[in-house]
């Protein structure tokens, strides 16, 4: 288990509405940052500041140490080598990378190695339904642009992955699957294996969304299996505006690059371009330097904790949410219930409450302190195939306690009464 | 600010009674709708508006959403309809400022017009409700504009027939 580390998390002291101590159950969204992210930024900024792989004066030197030792802790942290992760300003980039490169492979870019990345018409694209938008508008996009065609694993009643027709969907013709590794709704943890498995059955690429993952429980890449996986700082106690593409290198070297600038060629000619490897022909242009520090001293943090233990410690917060939501009248979790053993959940739940809509549950929530995600959370297709349109979520985190989560319970106990609805 | 002081009576009835809902076809002369979508909910409303002469006629609505927004459809809708054009717009106005107002009443002369909707004024202290509160008034706003343009198109054909 986890020690207290409230401690290390300045923003929990503070107060918010009526004075009330600040109960922050929205680390699904964003995740607040401990100590030792803040002073990395802060250290860089204060003593290293300088342009990355560029100039060779001492302080441009110390800035691009800074910059690849946190690269390596990131890389660390997912069990990946260092040339291996990109940095993106975030996990949307970062899907969007790969699948604009795919748009340029489409379009004749790469030459033949890039070849695995054309899609066209007579090819799949294959998503899931209960994708954040983020993994789903960018393959979309690309069918729409290309004329292949967006398949999608279903989801059930409760809102699980139906993973007993996969060969019908991921045909002979996909040339990619793109899926989370946990849902940012339900959070149930997908099972990645026959999706993987499948995947590579017909050739296709395998595309994780490992947002929610990575910052609460072990993820080994290598152990997974996939291809390309994103992620982003700012839900795994970092910066915002910095998050990664980790994919196998040889992917990367021969994905065609989409952001074009400085800093990620080898020869420039007015006509013509060559890209450096990967993960350099990734990043044009100054990158956030200091947010890449600050999410490289997350990873180092969250390491220093163990996965395995952040993993255990919100295993617990869930089950107080999920069963002290479950267990009130008029209130849906949603997701799959019943036997636990059956699936792994990440800490959070999402609930829906009948006949209040889930902004005025969210007041009620803030107005005793409680910060928790109220509307669709990005996942818009989802909500429709339950017959939602939103739901009010509580997502933990390493210094959620179990407090926190009673008092989620309890806010939500009072919801319906405070809006007189008795039926 | 208590929670109570957001959610007024006022504000819970009209939320549960919906005043004006139903999208029924308007016989006015001058006709325009409008669909509102509120991004970060997926609440929407969908509103008719009719005008006849200088008047606004009926309105008509159908949507979904959280109590704020639904009864701040319904209070507009009671608010509106009959009303002149200009005072209709000067409601809009005043309407727009309250929720400006982060929290603070406005003159007299605006409240009086405002009536049950001066129960808002709480909401202006929450800047992601004040979405809400708006989103049927950016409905209304919208669909006027189509029926004034419809009515006094309808007027010079009317004219030259």
């Amino acid at each position: 288990m986890l020690p207290d580390l409230r401690g290390d998390f300045p923003i929990l002291t503070r107060t918010v509405r009526n004075g009330r101590p600040l109960v922050y159950l929205d680390s699904g969204a964003t995740a607040q940052r401990p100590l030792a992210v803040l002073e990395a930024e802060a250290a860089f900024s204060r003593e290293h500041n300088g342009a990355v792989a560029r100039g060779a004066h001492l302080l441009a030197e110390e800035a691009t140490d800074a910059f690849e030792t946190a690269r390596a802790s990131v890389a660390e942290l997912i069990g990946a080598s260092a040339d291996e992760v990109v940095w993106t300003s975030g996990a949307t980039a970062a899907l969007n990378l790969v699948a604009n490169g795919m748009l340029q492979a489409s379009l004749g870019a790469g030459g033949a190695e890039a070849e695995r990345f054309r899609v066209g018409p007579g090819d799949r694209i294959v998503v899931t339904e209960l994708e954040h938008h983020a993994n789903l508008i960018p393959w979309q996009q690309l069918a729409a642009r290309t004329g292949a065609e967006l398949a999608w694993i279903p989801v059930d009643d409760a809102g699980e992955l139906i993973l007993d027709g996969l060969s019908e969907i991921i045909t002979e013709a996909t040339k990619v699957v793109a899926f989370t590794h946990a849902s940012n709704v339900t959070g149930v943890i997908t099972d990645v294996e026959p999706i993987v498995r499948r995947a590579h059955e017909v050739g296709a690429l395998a595309v994780l969304d490992g947002c929610q993952s990575v910052p609460h429980i072990p993820v080994d890449v290598a152990q997974l299996g996939v291809d390309l996986m994103a992620f982003s700082g700012h839900k795994m106690l970092g910066p915002t505006g910095v998050g990664a593409l980790w994919g196998r290198k040889e992917l990367l070297d021969a994905l065609p690059p989409s952001v074009f600038g400085g800093g990620a060629i080898a020869i420039v000619t007015m006509e013509t371009t060559t890209w450096l490897d990967a993960p350099t022909r990734f990043e044009p242009g100054t990158q956030p330097v200091a947010q890449a520090v600050g999410m490289g001293a997350a990873a180092r943090y969250l390491m220093d904790l163990g996965m395995e233990n952040v993993a255990r410690h919100e295993a617990r917060i869930a089950q107080i949410l999920r069963e002290g939501a479950a267990a009130l009248p008029g209130v849906r979790l949603i997701g799959p219930v019943g036997d636990p053993t059956r699936f792994d959940v990440l800490g959070l739940a999402a609930v829906a409450v009948e006949g209040v809509h889930t902004h005025d549950v969210g007041q009620v929530l803030d107005d005793r302190g409680i910060a928790a995600r109220v509307g669709h959370h990005c996942a818009q297709p989802l909500h429709r195939r339950l017959g939602l349109t939103g739901s009010t979520r509580a997502s933990a985190h390493v210094y959620t306690t179990e407090d926190d989560a009673h008092a989620f319970v309890e806010a939500l106990a009072g919801v319906r009464e405070f809006f007189g609805v008795t039926v | 600010m208590s929670l109570e002081a957001m959610y007024q009576q006022v504000i819970m009835d009209h939320a549960r009674e919906g005043h004006g809902r139903g999208l029924v076809d308007l016989t006015a002369a001058g006709r325009g709708e409008s669909h509102q979508v509120n991004p970060t909910c997926g609440d929407e409303v969908t509103m008719r508006v009719g005008v006849d002469g200088d008047t606004v006629a009926a309105i008509a609505w159908e949507g979904h959403g959280c109590s704020i927004s639904q009864a701040s459809i319904s209070v507009l809708s009671e608010l509106v309809e009959g009303e002149s054009l200009d005072t209709a717009d000067e409601i809009y106005e005043a309407f727009r400022a309250l929720m400006q107002s982060k929290g603070e009443h406005l003159d007299e002369e605006r409240e009086d017009l405002l009536g049950d909707a001066t129960a808002f004024v709480g909401v202006g202290k929450y800047p992601a409700r004040i979405k809400c509160a708006l989103l049927g008034w950016m409905a209304f706003r919208d669909a006027l504009i189509q029926a004034r343009t419809a009515s006094s198109g309808a007027a010079v054909e009317g004219g030259e027939a």
